[in-house]
């Protein structure tokens, strides 16, 4: 919205994760509401200045809770939270200076467009002209000129929810939270509102903490992805990272699909490493600090899984039976039993030779050692 | 209905179904409220008991110049129709309508009546049928029905003591209501408002209406707290912070009122308290009981939950994300509050106000019993001209009233917040 932001914007590289000045600092933050169950535990986390950091997880995971502590609404069991380097445990949420976007949008019905806008830059005791001028920009920023005299109440879903961010931006913070600020739309509308926030959030060069439980949209939108599950940070990675390689058994399986399959290590060599599955002799990359006779979770992805045309093509070759087909357009999703896993999917792509494929039919199939990461299991997946 | 019917048969007779399972309200609400209130208002401009007594009188009356006493015919019909009057027993009405509109006039009547018994003329001294007698005048003719009344009380003689007869024999008046604003008709017809130390009634709708905004305006300020605190009270206990909202609505209003006598009297509680610790002497006891200050504490405390639970039901809709949008916008508390809070509960607001203000509007049982002589409301009045006087015509124009005014607020308040707006319940 000013110059200085703007030329912000444009130093900061595409690439520039795990790098640059904290803006917020989670440091070993807890959270329990009732004092036995705790609903975020040790909590790791740095947000870098102008970076758009999303916290991923299923429902229940705690990352609302998280927002809500680094807003200022619940305040932290233990650890500290630390924005632009400065602890935050007695700011109240009206001194932060952080802008928020509500699931529900939370705008106020009573008030027009321009007066929700407005609110923020009253209650600072910004001069009327100065005002609407700063309405109008972030309207203009939003892609609704014209709009002040409207009632909330008067706008689409999608409108409410560019005029809930404009709120949040008008008054200039550099930190912007959303929380599942897409949840109520269609998913034509939340793909286009995806790319808008994207492109706002360039454009200002704001920090971002954003949460979804979706992880296409983490992935769409995210410079680094914060996986969540019970209460806990189990990655923090770049969308391209936590897919390739991802370190739990848990984001394996949440950031797209995975067969999981598990072992024990019997030998192991530099990285790769041969793990015995009670069905079968399994090669794999170990990534996790593992060593002989450790219990393992391999992890494979259905795309890297081939149809093995002619036998010894892969050092990871199976015989499998066809349980299901199901024709999803550009591939087919196959599962097959192997390795005692009984649902182990196989991508195959629409292409000449897929029709050899038949359900109840026994196939071979095949991976690379590369492709199947073996990882710690998890340990925490019985309870919170 | 009509539409109903227009959509066809089968929806003509769902629509009859319909309306058939209403009947049994209908005719409820018809029987208990607007056959009364019909009669009431009814009753406050209809007068016919003169009317029906002294036809004859009053018919004669009709052709009497005004300038003195009417003449032989006249006297001789009142004779009669007083003396049928005291044989009907309807004459302690007639008299006390009389009476009503000038003062004095009962004991006239009801003299003149009892005299006539035992000294009517004979029927044989009235002039002979067949001539139309010049109801005015007397001119030398005989006249012993007017000797006779004029004989037995000298107000007969008076013309204003006829022109209350003529008046009180209006079938229909309006003169219920001037009483009740405190006007009246002066003998040429025109309308004067009463003089300063005889206005009683728009004083007291006066005071009345003042209690009631002053009322509406406590449990205000007292039940908004009440119901946010509720309303953000967790699921758990909730329902039991409404419940001790509830407990007053409960209890049986003797024994609230006794409680606050043995609060707030002369030797009550709180002034041996006051007293005790120092802020008040013995001389100076605080009256805060059989004055305003009783029948507003009282009301105040019976019509509160009336305030808190419109209230609450509204705040329980409002998402806590406002609050929390407003504040992270940088509003400080109060302008979160005065901003976003508080336009958005004023349904509820509405709601609860006009409720309070209307019940204590129309309050009576209370100012009775803790009111004493000055904290008396409108309501008790009538009650008095119901229950003392007996004077049911001005007690149904003062109802009568009452009902206009509630009915011009709840218009005005359509118009200024909109009654659909409004909002009872979730
Ligand atoms: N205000 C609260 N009081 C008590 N428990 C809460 C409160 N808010 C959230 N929780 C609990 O904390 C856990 C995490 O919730 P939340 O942070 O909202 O998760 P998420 O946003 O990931 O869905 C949940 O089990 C939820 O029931
Ligand atoms: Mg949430």
């Amino acid at each position: 919205m000013t110059e200085m932001r703007e030329a912000v914007a444009g130093s900061l590289g595409e690439d520039r994760h795990e790098s640059g000045t904290p803006h917020v600092e989670f440091l070993g933050v807890g959270k329990s509401y009732d004092g036995v169950t705790e609903v975020v535990r040790d909590l790791e986390l740095t947000v870098y200045e102008g970076e758009f950091l999303t916290l991923l997880g299923p429902s229940g995971s705690g990352k609302t809770t998280c927002l809500m502590m680094l807003a200022g609404f619940e305040a932290p069991t233990a650890g500290r939270i630390r924005i632009a380097g400065q602890r935050v445990d007695d700011v109240p949420p009206r001194r932060r200076n952080i802008g928020m976007v509500f699931q529900n949008y939370a705008l106020f019905p009573h008030m027009t467009v321009g007066g929700n806008l407005a609110f923020p830059l009253e209650v600072r005791r910004i001069d009327r002209e100065h005002a609407a001028q700063r309405v109008r920009r972030a309207l203009e920023l939003v892609r609704l000129t014209g709009f002040e005299d409207r009632k909330p109440g008067e706008l689409s879903g999608g409108q409410q929810q560019r005029v809930a961010i404009a709120r949040a931006l008008v008054f200039e913070p550099n930190l912007v939270l959303m929380d599942e600020p897409l949840g109520a739309l269609d998913r034509r509308l939340r793909e286009e509102m995806q790319y808008e926030i994207r492109r706002i959030q360039r454009t200002l060069g704001v920090t971002v903490v954003y949460v979804t439980h979706d992880q296409q949209e983490a992935m769409a939108m995210s410079d680094r992805v914060a996986v969540f599950n019970r209460g806990r940070v189990q990655q923090v990675a770049p969308p391209e990272v936590l897919y390739e390689e991802p370190e739990k058994g848990f984001v394996a399986t949440f950031i797209g699909d995975n067969n999981l399959l598990h072992g024990r290590i019997v030998a192991a060599k530099g990285d790769v490493c041969v793990v015995d599955t009670g069905h079968g002799i399994v090669q794999a990359f170990l990534v996790a600090p593992l060593e002989v006779g450790d219990a393992v979770t391999l992890a494979i992805r259905p795309e890297r899984v081939a149809l093995a045309a002619e036998p010894g093509l892969y050092s990871n070759e199976f015989e499998a039976h066809v349980d299901d087909i199901a024709f999803l357009g550009d591939h087919l999703r196959v599962r097959v039993g192997v390795c005692g896993s009984s649902n182990f999917v196989v991508k195959i792509p629409n292409r000449a030779g897929h029709g050899a494929v038949l359900e109840d039919d026994r196939i071979r199939i095949g991976w690379t050692p590369l492709d199947c990461r073996a990882l710690a299991p998890d340990k925490d997946e019985g309870g919170p | 209905m009509a539409r109903a019917l227009i959509r066809g048969r089968g929806g003509a007779a769902a629509g009859l179904r319909a309306w058939a399972l209403v009947v049994p309200l209908a005719a409820f609400i018809g029987v208990t409220f607007v056959a009364p209130l019909g009669a009431m208002l009814t009753r406050s401009v209809h007068t016919p008991v003169v009317a029906d007594a002294l036809p004859e009188t009053l018919r004669l009356l009709g052709g009497w110049d005004g300038s003195a006493a009417p003449g032989e015919p006249v006297f001789r019909a009142l004779g009669q129709e007083l003396l049928a009057a005291r044989e009907a027993r309807t004459l302690g009405q007639v008299a006390n309508r009389v009476n009503r509109v000038e003062g004095g006039l009962r004991s006239v009547l009801t003299r003149t009546a009892r005299r006539l018994r035992t000294a009517a003329p004979s029927p044989e001294a009235a002039p002979g049928a067949g001539t139309q007698p010049d109801a005015t005048r007397t001119a030398g003719a005989p006249a012993p029905w007017r000797d006779a009344i004029l004989g037995m009380d000298e107000a007969w003689n008076e013309v204003a003591t006829w022109r209350a007869i003529e008046r009180a024999g209006e079938r229909f008046t309006g003169r219920h209501y001037l009483h009740a604003l405190d006007l009246d008709e002066a003998p040429d017809g025109a309308i004067v408002a009463q003089p300063e130390d005889l206005r009683i009634y728009l004083p007291l709708l006066g005071r009345t209406l003042l209690v009631s905004l002053a009322v509406t305006a406590l449990c205000l300020a007292l039940g908004y707290p009440v119901a946010y605190l509720i309303a953000r009270a967790p699921p758990d206990r909730a329902p039991l912070l409404l419940l001790l909202v509830l407990v007053p609505f409960w209890t049986s209003l003797l024994v609230r009122t006794t409680s606050w006598i043995v609060l707030l009297q002369t030797e009550g509680v709180i002034n041996d308290l006051l007293v005790a610790v120092g802020v008040l002497d013995q001389d100076g006891r605080l009256a805060m009981i059989y004055n305003m200050t009783g029948t507003m504490v009282a009301m105040t405390h019976v019509l509160l939950p009336f305030m808190v639970l419109p209230l609450y039901s509204v705040m329980r809709t409002v998402p806590p994300e406002y609050m929390r949008a407003a504040a992270s916008l940088g509003a400080t508390f109060p302008a979160a509050f005065r901003r976003v809070y508080w336009p958005r509960t004023l349904p509820g607001v509405a709601a609860g106000c006009l409720l309070v203000f209307i019940l204590a509007i129309g309050y009576y049982i209370t100012p009775a019993l803790v009111g004493g002589r000055t904290g008396q409301l409108i309501s008790n009045m009538i009650a008095y001209h119901m229950q003392q006087s007996l004077n049911w015509g001005l007690a149904a124009a003062l109802g009568g009233i009452l009902l206009v005014c509630v009915l011009a607020l709840y218009l005005a308040f359509d118009r200024l917040v909109g009654v659909e707006r409004m909002r009872l319940g979730a």
